[in-house]
């Protein structure tokens, strides 16, 4: 799940990127509208946390100008200023919901799951498809009711193929929803997730698209 | 004395005491001449009625008044009923021989005058006399008022007029006292209006329908009350952008501090602590930066007056700032610079000087010191300060002293909050800061002070 935090402030900055990389997000920071409006122009983003007291401007303005795009991206507003009539403007300007700050790192995470959930059109937490269940807020994985321990990239590729079943995802597509831009990735390193994860989860699961990418199983063998 | 009402209340009474009194006396003496004057007239009417009634007879016998005749007399003498034996009446021989007298009166004559009025003493008492001389029958009549009984008379006049006057004279202070409570009303009424007020409530007194005496401190208090709550409106504000603005770091700390709680990696863990401190002194400084606005816009710091050693000040600043910013950029001060008095403030001057030259060594590459210098002009001195960092975009210039603007030229620990001190101090000394973007790159910011420093004599190098 990619994520894009803008936030001005460094250390609070930081603390989004570790805190909802940890919760397994991956996540892109900017600090200033015009890089924000930048990065949502230029790749696609499953969640966005859109701080409003930016330094050049307000973030209702990015909001604005992304929706005026019909970017339907769910966005979390996040921000000192949470008085009702700014949760209603910040609501009404094309928000899918608003924390006040200081706010609670695990519900920040919650959020955007829930946010994201309800963009893929889910309304339960888990995902299921055929036997294997995946539960990304406690970032656990069944196949038939066992349970399958994965890595914290392992998760991020079937949880991937898993909301877009029988959609082919390219190597390159997978890399960025792994990736920040700033992290060093290996040119295999695609491979070797997914290697781990045929062995974790057994045959069956996961089908490599020659030359395309990489899709869940169209049917059972 | 701080009454109003009791200032007016005793000056009325006194003014209407006195003429009451003036009042008083006038009558006291118009009343004492009419009566005089009446008695006077009824004096002179029985002297004469008696001599009329004196026949030859009389004169001859010697032998005193016939009965009827005496009891005639004493009937005239007795004619004012209250006043009894009012009147004396003695009938004299002109060759010096009582031939008869009043009942009550004196034996002795009571004047020695031929005719007319006269006052005599008669056996210590006081009369008032009229006298007649009949030259036919070669008789004098005297017939003598006792004037003890006579201002007996007058003071009881007197009394009758005066005693009603005096018992009016607390009825006219207690309407005087009501008259003043309600011509003083509206001003009791301000007062009560102004006591009931909650603190809270700055709204101005309505003024149409108040006294012309009152208008004028009702529309004082009315622009007091405005300029406070626009005070206050300002103080709001300002609270509330200082709780936003301390919201974001805190919600950093609470971000690093969960990490740190959740997550076992030794390096994330310890680069969230090393966050936490960031933030930790960034909070820090925006509170110290907070409290040092505050202070030197309600002038607690002073405003001007004063002479401090800028050399040596500037130097004891360079290095607290080296002391809180190791790695951050040198600060050189110009040689020009030690031994020069500066005639400012010396808390309002640290304050600039110590905002700028951290703005300066945050924002400029490490291994740049920042240069500060003194320049003179024909309109006083200013400090400069260049700093070899990114300045400030021109188009944020105007801005950049705003109260919590940070630039995107900003540094971590930035609250937004310096220019803003430094302006507002150098304002209060009667100076100015100037900023602008060096030709080469970096920032100049110019703290101009109104008058000439004077290079110190005493201990000057």
């Amino acid at each position: 799940m990619r994520v894009l935090v803008v936030e001005d402030d460094e250390v609070l900055m930081d603390g989004l990127q570790v805190g909802l990389g940890l919760a397994g997000f991956t996540v892109e920071t900017v600090a200033t509208c015009a890089d924000a409006s930048a990065a949502l122009r230029a790749a696609p983003f499953d969640a966005v946390v859109l701080d409003l007291m930016l330094p050049d401007g307000s973030g209702l303005d990015v909001l604005a100008e992304a929706r005026a795009r019909q970017l339907p991206t769910p966005v979390l507003l996040l921000t000192a200023r949470d008085s009702v009539p700014d949760r209603i403007a910040g609501l009404d300007a094309g928000a899918d919901d608003y924390l006040g700050k200081p706010f609670d790192l695990d519900e920040v995470a919650a959020r955007l799951r829930a946010l994201i959930r309800r963009a893929a059109g889910r309304a339960t937490a888990s995902v299921q498809w055929r036997d294997v269940m995946l539960d990304p807020a406690a970032m656990t994985v069944s196949r038939a009711g066992e349970a399958v321990r994965l890595s914290r990239r392992e998760f991020a590729i079937l949880h991937a193929l898993i909301d877009r079943p029988g959609q082919v995802l390219s190597k390159s597509q997978l890399e960025e929803r792994l990736y920040g831009w700033q992290e060093e990735i290996g040119s295999n390193a695609i491979e070797v997730h997914i290697h781990n994860l045929r062995a974790k989860l057994g045959t069956g699961v996961i089908e490599t698209v020659r030359g395309v990418g990489y899709r869940l199983m169209e049917a059972a063998p | 004395m701080t009454s109003i009402r009791a200032r007016l209340f005793l000056i009325l009474l006194l003014t209407t005491g006195v003429v009451w009194l003036s009042a008083i006396a006038w009558i006291y003496l118009d009343t004492r001449a009419q009566v005089e004057r009446v008695l006077d007239a009824r004096l002179s009417e029985a002297a004469r009625m008696v001599s009329s009634l004196l026949t030859r007879q009389d004169a001859d016998g010697r032998k005193g008044l016939d009965a009827g005749k005496a009891a005639r007399i004493a009937e005239i003498a007795a004619m004012h009923a209250p006043y009894e034996r009012q009147l004396s009446c003695q009938i004299w021989a002109m060759d010096g021989g009582l031939v008869g007298r009043s009942e009550g009166a004196p034996a002795q004559p009571l004047t020695d005058r031929g005719a007319g009025f006269s006052v005599t003493q008669v056996n210590g008492e006081t009369w008032r006399v009229y006298a007649v001389e009949n030259r036919a029958l070669g008789m004098r009549v005297l017939v003598g008022d006792n004037m003890r009984v006579r201002d007996r008379l007058i003071a009881d006049v007197i009394r009758g007029l005066a005693l009603p006057a005096l018992l009016i004279l607390p009825v006219l202070a207690g309407l005087i006292w009501l008259s003043l409570k309600r011509g003083l009303a509206p001003l009791s009424a301000m007062a009560r209006s102004l006591a009931a007020r909650p603190a809270s409530d700055l709204s101005p007194l309505p003024d149409n329908d108040s006294p012309s005496e009152i208008r004028p401190m009702i529309r004082a208090l009315n622009g007091l009350f405005a300029r406070v709550a626009a005070a206050r409106a300002h103080e709001r504000d300002f609270t509330a952008f200082a709780a936003h603005e301390l919201r974001t770091p805190i919600a950093g700390l609470k971000t690093q501090a969960q990490i740190v709680l959740g997550h076992g990696d030794a390096t994330v863990r310890d680069n969230a602590l090393r966050q936490i401190i960031t933030g930790v002194d960034r909070t820090s400084r925006l509170v110290r930066q907070l409290t040092d606005l505050t202070n030197t816009e309600s002038g607690a710091f002073g405003r001007d007056g004063g002479e401090l050693d800028a050399g040596r000040t500037l130097q004891a600043l360079a290095d607290d700032i080296r002391q809180h910013h190791p790695k951050a950029a040198a600060i050189t001060l110009d040689p020009g610079l030690s031994g020069l008095t500066l005639p400012v403030n010396a808390t309002l001057f640290m304050l600039a000087a110590r905002n700028l030259l951290e703005n300066a060594v945050l924002h400029a590459p490490p291994e740049r010191p920042v240069v500060c210098w003194l320049r003179r002009d024909p309109h006083g001195a200013s400090l400069v300060i260049d700093d070899d960092g990114p300045g400030i975009p021109e188009d944020e210039l105007p801005k950049a002293r705003d109260r919590f603007f940070r630039g995107r030229n900003r540094t971590i620990t930035g609250s937004g909050l310096g220019l803003a001190i430094a302006d507002l101090a150098l304002r209060r000394m009667k100076g100015g800061l100037h900023l602008e973007n060096r030709a080469g790159g970096g920032l100049r910011a110019e703290l101009r002070f109104p008058a000439e420093p004077q290079p110190r004599q005493r201990d000057a190098p």
